[in-house]
């Protein structure tokens, strides 16, 4: 699912990451996010095996900076695709092809269209990566068995511990509240799993 | 969709209770065909009238007449192909405005009305190669077999008769799904669709041939019918997005048509300005590589005088400034943005007909005239007559096609 896109501390091994809560079914996950989002939390995330319509809105997630990402991208694409043909052409090595000017533009659209369709393309899939903070290659949830399922048949939140508004009884109580059928703490540790 | 435990929807969706969906009795609406009609005495009597007044008129006459039929009939034309491709991809998210794209193909037969006078009486002003000395010219000579009167005449005969059949035959089975609620009319309109789309596909581009190419008859370009067919769907989604903001505010299917509908409407609008940016380049690109004269004139005409400024006009208000302006999602789903670049699109679209038109009878440059206002006002009345009638007649969604329920629930994720 989709972060917050807020870089996460390192923690010593053994400090705590923050708390999971396992929800029985995509509509409890839904209103649960609808409550962790209202009790004002911001650094926390939800797991489900699959797409839940509507869940970026019941997690109060703000629209992605990604379309910024890659207009900038392809727009370098053009700029560079141009000027790449047009120093070439003028600069360069100029040679007069079939009598038109050194700067013939029309004849560079082709290339710089398709310049700007790569930038674009590059910046849509590495500002995701970016974004993402991929790759990361261990995650302190992993720790959990429980977690596992979270690409099975579980629903799940986690609120992770250094949100403003963490507090270790009160977010554990505020998951159950919230219908959450088991509330783990999971520590946070840099060593991979046995 | 705001609860998604609640899989159990309803067998009528609450939309469909309320009462805006059909055009209430007193609404304002239902005196479009009243309005249509004056705009079309007045503005097609206007122009003959002051058209037969001088012979320079009445070749001024037929070529606005024809940059005005042209524009009514390129928006019907892209209703037509919206409803095609709809049937044909068994689309479910546009099913709440295939009724408003079926009115608007629905106008296809009435829009033979205005070519009517031009295939009687206005050819000889509008194609050289029409008059009897173009034997004399040995390209026009080599090209008579296609380019006579019978045949053009023939063709147009059946263009019209196949558009207004599709027009009739997909109107009447959806309004017949209506009444009887009976699947087997969807399954029907799918299979008829892929044909239509290729019966679609050819005559518009032998139509564009027809009516526009042959108006510099010397100049061929193979692009040519799907650069008219791009400005088409262009203007076809301009105009429904305008028909969508104008309904609502006018108090109808405000249950049914919400921001979702207009996002993915304002994503078509933008992919077909950049179609119609792609065909327009592809055309101009190769010709200006190539270098051949018979090629370069058709630009070499456009470059003159001030026709100049309207073929930059054209690549800036065609393309640069709405694709830009159309790039951000809130441009697409809030109604004054989306509203206001609509009617900037349907403008361009009026000028670059007028742009492949006016030309051949203005060489120098551009010659506005007044015959250019009443035909076109003449022509948008015909079209509005026929629009508004059918509105009247029918409910303004297919009440009981089976994908209604997933087009109310639509969302873009």
């Amino acid at each position: 699912m989709a972060r917050l896109g807020i870089l996460r501390p390192s923690l010593p091994p053994g400090a705590l990451f923050g708390a999971l809560a396992e929800f029985a079914n995509p509509a409890e996950l839904y209103h649960a996010c609808e409550g962790v989002r209202d009790a004002g939390y911001t650094r926390w995330d939800a797991h489900a095996p699959f797409p839940v319509h509507g869940l970026e809105r019941a997690m109060g997630l703000k629209a992605s900076r990604l379309p910024w990402v890659v207009l900038v991208a392809a727009l370098g694409g053009a700029i560079a695709g141009m000027s790449l043909q047009g120093w070439v052409s003028t600069i360069a090595y100029p040679l007069v092809i079939s009598g038109k000017p050194f700067f013939s533009w029309p004849a560079f659209i082709p290339i710089t269209f398709e310049l700007s369709v790569l930038g674009g393309a590059f910046g849509a899939v590495l500002g995701m990566f970016a974004m993402n903070q991929l790759p990361t290659l261990h995650h302190p949830l992993f720790s959990s068995t429980r977690f596992e399922r979270a690409s099975d048949d579980g629903f799940f939140i986690s609120i992770e511990s250094w949100d403003p508004r963490f507090d270790r009884d009160r977010t554990v109580d505020l998951l159950r509240r919230l219908g959450a059928r088991e509330v783990e703490l999971v520590a946070s540790g840099t060593e991979l799993p046995e | 969709m705001n609860d998604p435990g609640s899989h159990s929807s309803p067998s009528r969706p609450a939309a469909l209770r309320s009462g805006s969906l059909w055009l209430p009795p007193e609404h304002s609406w239902r005196r479009l065909p009243m309005l249509g009609l004056v705009l079309a005495v007045v503005g097609l009597g206007g122009s003959l009238a002051f058209g037969f007044m001088s012979e320079a008129n009445r070749r001024q006459l037929w070529h606005s007449w024809l940059v005005g039929s042209l524009f009514v009939l390129s928006i019907a034309l892209g209703g037509l192909f919206f409803v095609l491709i709809h049937h044909s991809t068994q689309a479910g998210w546009s099913v709440v405005l295939r009724r408003i794209a079926e009115h608007v193909m629905g106008t296809l037969p009435f829009l033979a009305l205005p070519f009517l006078p031009l295939l009687l009486f206005g050819m000889g002003d509008l194609f050289d190669w029409s008059h009897a000395d173009a034997a004399q010219n040995a390209l026009l000579l080599h090209k008579r077999p296609y380019l006579n009167v019978t045949f053009f005449v023939i063709r147009n005969v059946v263009y019209f008769a196949i558009w207004s059949a599709m027009a009739v035959w997909f109107s009447r089975l959806s309004r017949l799904q209506d009444e009887t609620g009976d699947h087997e009319l969807t399954r029907r309109m799918r299979r008829a669709s892929s044909p239509g789309l290729i019966l679609f596909a050819l005559t518009v581009t032998f139509f564009a041939f027809d009516w526009l190419m042959s108006l510099e008859p010397e100049w061929y370009s193979t692009i040519f019918g799907v650069y008219f067919f791009a400005g088409s769907a262009m203007a076809f989604f301009a105009f429904l997005s305008l028909a969508m903001i104008a309904a609502r505010r006018a108090g109808l299917l405000t249950e049914v048509l919400s921001a979702e509908h207009q996002h993915d409407v304002g994503k078509l609008l933008l992919t077909f300005v950049i179609f119609w940016t792609y065909m327009a380049f592809s055309q101009y690109l190769l010709i200006w590589y190539a270098n051949l004269p018979e090629e370069t004139v058709f630009f070499a005409l456009r470059s003159a005088g001030s026709w100049r400024i309207a073929s930059a006009a054209l690549a800036l208000g065609h393309f640069v400034v709405p694709f830009f302006f159309l790039l951000p999602r809130s441009v697409k789903r809030n109604a004054a943005p989306l509203a206001a670049v609509s009617l900037w699109l349907l403008a361009m679209h009026l000028l670059d007909l007028y742009w492949l038109v006016m030309p051949a009878l203005h060489p120098a440059g551009m010659a506005p005239s007044l015959l250019d206002a009443t035909a076109l006002i003449g022509c948008c009345g015909v079209f509005l007559a026929a629009f508004g009638g059918a509105l009247r007649r029918q409910a303004l969604v297919p009440l009981r096609d089976p994908r209604l329920p997933e087009s109310l629930t639509f969302e873009n994720l």
